[in-house]
């Protein structure tokens, strides 16, 4: 998974989404060690800054802990994970909302949609 | 000790009618990548060389860490001039002895580590080398420093896109905490990531001093975009 950055956001927020997918998403698995921001910063080709900043709000949303010895680690604490997880689908479902509204449908319909796509994808 | 690393003051630099800086007020603070960014004939080579110690400013007053540019500043400025200077007939291997001798903050470990990875071999003939060839070695020899300043003036302009990113890597990685890397160029794009902070230059002055994401988040666009929109030219 790479870093992929658009033009009309601020940087450090986008990196700061990405980041959480990827703990949430466990390729930065529960309890690990966390690459340090110099790392992140070349693997993205951002300022080291900028990634500092991202790397704040991951600690703010204590999805990852600092130790002051040992670096950085994803937190174990599971209702943090499972509620970053909640919050992210929530905010899938508002943006699939949203463009199903465009496309001119009811939020019944849309949910009507979703059911039966569920339904019929089922693995 | 001042935290200010460039401290310029109603700078002006004219060339007989020209007035290439006309009131310039810039500070740049340690650890930063600032873009001075600016149309043709703005003024950002000679805002560079002025803080070079190349240029005496016509009026104004210009401090690096504390200090009028000299012979000592030079000691803290890494410069890339926007144009080669090298004689056709030395190699790579020549260019690198020369810097090594000529400044003691010089890293040969960092250059020889840099030469491999942009595949300078040490017995090249800079005669031999293409325009782009040759940027990425000047980049090399003056990345392999280390120093307060960085002054980069259009590094990236002569490169292939593969070749730049490869270049901002190697600005990104290679610059240390204390310093600052000061680039010019127009080629927004492709370097507004690694920047902390932008300056717009308008015919000689400073019209935006921000940092990238401060702009991104007022004005919901890149810095790219502003700056085309800032500077487009009347359709005629």
């Amino acid at each position: 998974m790479k870093f992929e950055l658009l033009g009309s956001r601020p940087i450090w927020q986008q990196l700061s989404e990405q980041l959480r997918q990827r703990i949430v998403t466990g390729v930065y698995p529960a309890g690990s060690h966390f690459p340090t921001v110099r790392e992140l910063a070349a693997e993205a080709g951002v300022n080291p800054n900028t990634m500092q900043r991202a790397m704040a709000q991951l600690e703010a949303d204590g999805l990852v802990n600092t130790n002051r010895t040992s670096g950085r680690t994803v937190t174990e604490d599971d209702e943090v994970l499972r509620s970053m997880r909640r919050t992210l689908a929530a905010e899938r479902t508002r943006v699939y909302y949203n463009d199903m509204k465009a496309l001119g449908f009811t939020r019944r319909e849309t949910a009507e949609i979703a059911r039966k796509e569920g339904e019929e994808n089922d693995d | 000790m001042t935290t200010e690393l460039v401290k310029c003051t109603a700078l002006t630099r004219d060339f007989g009618p020209v007035k290439a800086l006309q009131g310039v007020d810039l500070t740049l603070e340690p650890g930063k990548i600032v873009g001075l960014l600016g149309p043709n004939g703005s003024g950002k080579t000679t805002l560079l060389k002025i803080l070079n110690g190349l240029l005496q400013p016509t009026s104004g007053q210009v401090l690096i860490c504390g200090k009028t540019p000299g012979t000592e500043s030079k000691s803290l400025i890494s410069y890339l001039p926007d144009r080669g200077y090298f004689p056709d007939w030395m190699r790579v291997g020549d260019m690198v002895e020369l810097f090594a001798d000529f400044y003691a903050d010089f890293d040969r470990v960092k250059a020889a580590e840099m030469c491999r990875a942009l595949g300078l071999e040490d017995d090249l003939g800079i005669k031999t080398l293409s325009k782009g060839t040759r940027e990425k070695m000047q980049l090399m020899l003056v990345m392999s420093r280390k120093a307060r300043l960085y002054l980069l003036d259009e590094p990236i302009a002569g490169v292939d896109p593969a070749a730049r990113e490869f270049i901002m890597q190697t600005i990104l990685t290679n610059y240390n905490e204390e310093g600052t890397v000061l680039i010019s160029t127009h080629l927004l794009s492709d370097i507004e990531q690694v920047l902390d902070e932008a300056v717009f230059l308008q015919q000689g002055k400073i019209v935006l001093h921000e940092s990238v994401d401060s702009i991104r988040e007022r004005t919901g666009e890149s810095v790219d975009a502003l700056f085309r929109e800032m500077f487009r030219f009347q359709a005629f």
